[in-house]
């Protein structure tokens, strides 16, 4: 068993906060991915529960026991660093076997543990070399390994990905998924790429300045974003925001008048809004289309890959608006063209930025 | 060979080259000269030693067994006069003139003046001013007490420099930057003004005459702590938290992984620590004042007698002196300009 629990985890760096009574729980064998912009404190939350920084306030609990007062060595815990951080002076071999060294195990044992994960990581060719002489991807397996032989009850990835390009990555968050698949085990992953995030995660919590904006699945997250920073931090490319004014406001939907004159009718709980009010229309890129009827915008440019093109436009009051379309298009540079807003597609923001629960979910497949 | 003879005119010598080539002979000569100069007299028999003017080889005059003479006689070149280009044996000077005879011919005198003749001369080692410091000096006990001092010395000062490098280095605590400009502090401090209350300390802790007299109170160098933290700051901290993770205790975090990645900057510590011991005189003059505790240096300085010294005997130990400090060097030298570099000491 190894959950790990949150209960108002607070870190302060002399008179400065920086993560606010997190209170959040992992169950065992969950893949959890704390994701949000840089500055987050969500590398501190991290290294608070491998016992790396001191935790300022609350309790940290990993398996039902209060680990506060642990060291890093004493919890159980693995974690691979953003760096890699193989020991430079030590063979691949060294590296792996380092960890059971220190507590002790018999040789063979060792020999048997660092042997299984290389093979499983395909580490094989390289265990008497030194790190030096070893690629990206192979020092990230060797971090990675490392973690693995110790059969740790939670495993800590700190944006173990960013230093790759861009294939590897995709190659690596692959091995990653893989291996949580095989052994199981609770792991806790650190990144600021959303895509990382959806692609891996069982649960991902989404952090912004040191505490939770929201907790949930993937596609949840996706569908349901509690508040405009979610709703724009998952996604890519971002969500489009557009400034609308409610005309009526209704618990079976909510009149609203957008810019360019447009008027629609969202799918969403309007109960507490007042009409009149300003609020935020947001609708992914992935749900615009081109129609008859909409909102006009100017396209300022178009980026084709083949398989899917990008549209970037400009509403008339000089919005800026992303389109994302399924294979090639049509539309050119300098293009007017009208955007079709389905109301069940249409996420709504108050003015504090929080969500106005959604009715419909237009995007879930019949 | 292409390394000492590099140069950067494409088809011969350009004037950079004359110059480098220039400046590094000047330098070559300036710093090797004396040490050359220190190897050949260490060779010279005493009586070449006094000679004036000195010669830069190791010759004696030579001497020729003359019948009619119980000891040899020195042989001479007669450079003018009447007894132009023959070899003659001196028998005795009086005064501007020399007494002399042909080794061939015994029973005939000859005079010759004192400027008409230069000494004939032969290459003689003096191996036995060597071999001397065997047989008629404890050469063999100067030497284990100084090798005894500097080892034990440089071990404990690598040691305990490192560990307090270590924590100022890695660990975060109140008063650690004070603590520091302390330490480095103390570099301002001359030896001279410790010498007197250190002397008491070790005099009450009952060290005089033995050897831990002279390394307890050499171990913590400002320097050297200096040099090893500059060194471990460039030392990622992500490494020391991936051996925690891996369950390494404190110790191990500083013995299996500080301690190897130090390497270059320990083996310039090890270098400096063995030099200062190894040299060191006024600190174990102090200290050690029995001769059977002494190091080299003592020893040498002994053979510096109120009337007379045994140049020959002191330039050949010398000699065996700078041997350890050389061969030490030849060893870690490539250490040296790396871990200066990146340590950021002159």
């Amino acid at each position: 068993m190894a959950r790990v629990e949150l209960r108002g985890i607070v870190k302060d760096y002399a008179a400065v906060r920086v993560v606010h009574g997190v209170d959040l729980t992992i169950e065992d064998g969950e893949f959890c991915v704390f994701v949000g912009p840089s500055g987050c404190g969500k590398s501190t939350l991290l290294r608070m529960i491998a016992g790396l920084e001191d935790i300022s306030g609350g309790d940290l609990l990993i398996g039902g026991d209060r680990v506060n007062d642990q060291r890093a060595s004493e919890r159980g815990l693995a974690m691979v660093f953003q760096t890699y951080a193989l020991y430079p002076h030590m063979s691949v071999r060294q590296n792996l076997a380092f960890g059971l060294e220190n507590l002790r195990m018999p040789k063979d044992q060792i020999a048997a543990r660092v042997d299984e994960a290389a093979r499983m990581l395909k580490l094989e060719p390289y265990l008497d070399r030194r790190p030096k002489a070893l690629s990206g991807g192979q020092r990230q397996r060797v971090a990675i390994g490392r973690a693995v032989v110790r059969e740790p009850r939670v495993f800590l990835f700190d944006e173990p990905l960013s230093n790759l390009d861009a294939e590897l990555r995709v190659t690596m968050r692959g091995e990653i998924g893989a291996l949580h698949r095989r052994i199981g085990n609770t792991m806790i992953y650190v990144t600021h790429d959303q895509v990382e995030a959806m692609t891996m995660a069982d649960k991902i919590v989404v952090l912004r300045d040191g505490r939770i904006e929201q907790v949930g699945s993937p596609i949840d997250l996706y569908n349901r974003p509690a508040n405009r920073f979610v709703a724009g931090f998952i996604g890519s490319p971002r969500m489009n925001f557009l400034p609308a004014t409610v005309v009526r406001a209704g618990a079976d939907g909510v009149s609203l008048r957008g810019p360019g004159g447009v008027s629609l009718t969202a799918s969403v709980d309007g109960r507490g809004l007042a009409d009149g009010a300003a609020v935020d229309l947001g609708i992914r890129p992935e749900h615009l289309h081109p129609g008859d009827s909409g909102l006009p915008a100017l396209v300022e440019s178009v980026e084709q890959l083949g398989g899917e093109s990008y549209v970037y436009a400009q509403t008339e009051a000089g919005q800026p608006l992303t389109l994302h379309m399924p294979g090639q298009t049509a539309i050119r540079r300098g293009a007017r063209v009208t955007m079709a807003l389905d109301p069940d597609l249409c996420h709504l923001f108050d003015a504090q930025g929080r969500a106005l629960p959604r009715l419909r979910l237009g995007e879930t497949a019949a | 060979m292409g390394f000492l003879l590099g140069r950067r005119g494409r088809d011969g010598f350009d004037l950079s080259d004359y110059l480098s080539f220039g400046f590094l002979g000047l330098g070559v000569f300036l710093m090797l000269g004396p040490v050359l100069w220190l190897a050949l007299s260490s060779l010279k028999t005493e009586a070449a030693l006094q000679e004036y003017p000195p010669q830069l080889l190791p010759l004696a005059p030579r001497h020729v067994l003359v019948a009619g003479h119980d000891a040899p006689l020195p042989l001479y070149l007669i450079t003018a006069g009447e007894y132009a280009g023959r070899e003659l044996a001196q028998v005795r000077r009086i005064g501007l003139n020399a007494q002399m005879v042909d080794p061939a011919n015994p029973a005939e005198r000859l005079n010759v003046r004192i400027t008409d003749r230069e000494p004939l001369r032969e290459v003689a080692v003096a191996t036995e001013n060597y071999t001397g410091l065997f047989t008629r000096f404890n050469f063999l006990l100067y030497f284990w007490n100084s090798t005894f001092i500097t080892i034990t010395a440089t071990i404990l000062t690598v040691l305990c420099n490192s560990m307090a490098a270590f924590a100022l280095a890695k660990y975060r605590f109140r008063g650690r930057t004070s603590v520091f400009i302390l330490i480095i502090a103390t570099l301002m401090i001359p030896p001279t003004i410790t010498l007197v209350p250190l002397f008491l300390v070790v005099s009450q802790l009952g060290l005089i005459n033995s050897h831990w007299g002279v390394i307890w109170p050499a171990i913590a160098t400002p320097t050297g702590v200096f040099l090893l933290r500059q060194y471990m700051l460039t030392i990622p901290d992500d490494l020391l938290d991936a051996a925690r993770m891996d369950h390494a205790s404190e110790w191990r975090v500083y013995w299996k992984i500080v301690l190897p990645l130090s390497a270059p900057a320990l083996a310039v510590l090890v270098i400096f620590s063995v030099m200062w011991r190894w040299n060191d005189f006024l600190w174990p003059l102090i200290v050690l004042n029995r001769s059977e505790t002494f190091t080299l240096q003592l020893a040498l300085n002994s053979f510096q007698g109120e009337l007379q010294t045994s140049w020959s005997s002191l330039l050949a130990m010398t000699m065996l002196t700078l041997l350890p400090i050389t061969v030490v060097f030849a060893f870690l030298q490539k250490y040296i300009t790396q871990g200066i570099a990146q340590s950021g000491v002159k």
